[in-house]
């Protein structure tokens, strides 16, 4: 039973580092927290979903799909709701609220669109499974676990190597700076929001895929997760946001298994307390400046 | 001349503004002070019509709105539904009760839909003296509340232990798992009747596990139910959850029957379970396969009317009611004295309704027989 539970608990931690990373990303170069994120991850999955029910397509062609609607809404959310408070100079809460505007503006719209109902996908995707040792996984884990460390690994060494992850680096540094450089700052956060958001499309159809259920109001719980995941690993720390959701999701699966399911959340939520007493800047945060 | 022009906009707007509240006035205000004999009943419903168990709501508004046609047809009574949405929230619940109850100016309330949402609203409405009649509130204490509180839901401690002692006898349970949801007064209630009934009845439960309404992942709860292989596993939460549940349980191997509440009562537990709801069991005051002319009646009404739709039992419960209410208001000969209306109801004997005979006992708990169902091909079939 213990791999089994660590199976679980990884294909569960690894959904939260899905979503952990699009905070992540945008919490590095842009400073703020985009509260409207858990909301883009859900109209992901709606995508994702009504491309396979309705069009019957591949899944990875949905994901894909899912991807591109999200990073478009991201890229929609940048220019209408944060851009024209960066020209500004406004308080830095002034970007946080704009954002839960267009969270609560996107789960109503979502509700008026899609329902209230739960949806799940059509099952044979999520049913296919397979037996290895005492570990019974099914694709869909695989796919998650997969898609999870691939493109964290992918993110990391672009990030390092590519002129465009440099240019992000710089960004993140310090805007300003970044302009007199020559970098055209607008350009690469609208591309670092397109890519977050992208990223949280895709999460959204993983999740939906796992859990069997998509919901207009999926966002917010998964949100706070990737929330506590973004603050447990460190602000704008690609890794620590991916073994921050690791943690997190083995902590409750572990409760669970042998402890009792009640405290599941207590004790998971008890431990990122401990854990920002003795790293207050979180598992991979430098205290000062340099992200990524 | 640009200056001009902004007067000239700003005029417009704040003149089309005025003409748009005033019609507003105008069309609403009379409306809530009809209170001459013979006007028009107003009753209001709170119900779950946005959220994760909107499919409640909508199948409680659904058999409202035939019964209120049909008594309006009669004659006898004229109602007037007023709609009120809870979110499945007990904020929202109080605040809809207030709504109604103060602008609304109702006689009776139907509703909340959940157990949580009547304890929140329930003494609202008892403290303003309106009669408030949950259709689908099957905690323990409901009518306790206050003596204007009724529930004509079979209540989780008459019902549930039926299901589960069919379930010992017909398959020999010796040991279970239990699962419920911890966040949930309804589901903690039903949790507490599971585990009397199969204390009483010497069966051993090995497991207890607890998730958190709108919880999406039962893996780690469901692997080690299923290390500990039990015979059957009891489940008390809403059908969405319990849908859940029962895919995860049965995508990891374990084949054994389901017993569970109220929550297992709807047809949206089969659509997003599938295959895997089949074996699950459950008690209902309500099925549509009786051969009952008044059952079958109500089904083919409700079928021509909501796109060939079978109603379930949340549907079946609130056509209920509103005849209930409509009898009442009828025998009080008055369509606002709440009094009346309230000692009409508690008055309920011999009722037939077309989840069978029903009455009020001296507590406002009905009294009423359940059927035990299971699921089989996708299908609510009697379990014998």
């Amino acid at each position: 039973m213990f791999w089994q539970q660590l199976v679980n608990g990884l294909t569960l931690g690894s959904t939260y580092s899905l979503v952990a990373l699009g905070y992540t990303l945008i919490m590095g170069v842009l400073n703020i927290i985009n509260m409207a994120h858990g909301e883009i991850f859900m109209i992901g999955a709606f995508v994702g979903l009504y491309l396979v029910t309705y069009l019957k397509v591949n899944i990875f062609v949905a994901m894909a799909g899912a991807m591109v609607a999200s990073a478009l809404l991201g890229c929609l959310m940048e220019v209408l709701a944060l851009r024209p408070l960066r020209r500004k100079a406004v308080s830095h809460l002034a970007p946080l609220i704009s954002t839960i505007g267009v969270s609560i503006f996107l789960e109503s719209l979502a509700l008026n669109i899609f329902g209230p109902q739960s949806q799940a996908f059509p099952t044979e995707l999520a049913t296919v499974q397979m037996q290895l040792g005492p570990i019974r996984i099914t694709l869909v884990q695989i796919v998650i676990l997969g898609i999870s460390f691939g493109l964290m690994f992918v993110l990391r060494f672009w990030l390092a190597k590519t002129r465009v992850g440099k240019a992000i680096r710089t960004t993140a540094e310090n805007i300003e700076t970044a302009n007199l450089l020559g970098i055209n700052t607008n350009k690469i956060i609208f591309l670092t929001v397109a890519l977050a958001s992208g990223l949280g499309g895709i999460a959204g159809v993983l999740v939906g895929l796992s859990f069997n259920a998509v919901e207009p109001t999926m966002g917010l719980s998964m949100g706070l997760k990737g929330l506590a995941v973004l603050i447990l690993g460190g602000m704008g720390n690609i890794t620590g946001a991916m073994l921050g959701g690791l943690i997190l999701g083995i902590a409750e699966v572990f409760t669970v298994a042998y402890g009792a399911s009640s405290y599941r959340d207590a004790v998971a939520f008890g431990m990122i307390i401990l854990i920002l007493f003795i790293r207050p800047q979180g598992l991979f945060g430098k205290r000062q400046g340099g992200r990524f | 001349m640009k200056k001009g022009l902004t007067k000239w906009f700003t005029g417009m707007v704040i003149g089309a503004l005025l003409l748009t509240t005033a019609g507003c006035g105008g069309g609403s205000a009379p409306a809530a002070n009809s209170d001459s004999k013979g006007g028009t009943a107003k009753i209001g419903v709170i119900a779950y019509m946005t959220g994760g168990g909107a499919a409640y709501g909508q199948a409680i508004k659904e058999g409202l709105d035939l019964a209120m046609d049909e008594v309006n047809a009669q004659g006898k009574v004229k109602i007037e539904l007023v709609y009120a949405d809870s979110r499945g929230e007990k904020t929202e619940a109080i605040n809809a009760a207030n709504k109604l109850i103060n602008k609304d100016n109702v006689v009776g309330i139907i509703g909340p839909t959940l157990s949580g949402e009547m304890f929140a609203a329930g003494p609202i409405a008892n403290q303003a003296g309106i009669p408030i009649m949950g259709t689908s509130t099957t905690a323990e204490g409901i009518p306790a509340l206050g003596d204007f509180v009724f529930r004509n839901a079979l209540p989780e401690f008459l019902a549930v232990p039926q299901a589960v002692e069919k379930a010992i006898s017909t398959y020999n349970l010796k040991k279970v798992a239990v699962m419920y949801s911890n966040n949930n007064d309804w589901a903690v209630s039903g949790y507490k009747t599971i585990e009397s009934t199969l204390k009483k009845n010497g069966v051993q439960i090995i497991a207890t596990e607890t998730f958190a309404d709108k919880d999406t992942d039962y893996s780690a709860q469901l692997t080690k139910i299923a290390s500990l292989k039990p015979d059957a596993v009891m489940v008390s939460s809403l059908y969405q959850e319990a849908a859940l549940v029962l895919k995860k349980a049965r995508e990891i191997g374990i084949t054994v029957p389901f017993v569970g509440t109220n929550g297992f009562n709807s047809p949206e537990l089969i659509k997003i379970a599938g295959k895997a709801a089949d074996g699950a069991i459950v008690a209902s005051p309500w099925f549509p396969g009786k051969q009952d002319e008044k059952v079958q009646k109500f089904i083919g009404d409700y079928k021509a009317k909501y796109n060939n739709k079978v109603p379930d039992q949340f549907a079946a419960q609130s056509y209920d009611a509103l005849y209930m209410f409509a009898s009442a208001l009828e025998k009080a000969g008055s369509t606002t004295d709440r009094q009346k209306l309230r000692d009409n109801l508690a008055s309920v004997k011999d009722f037939q309704g077309v989840t069978g005979k029903f009455a009020f006992d001296d507590k406002r708990e009905p009294v009423m027989d359940a059927t035990v169902l299971i699921v089989k091909d996708g299908q609510f079939t009697e379990l014998k």
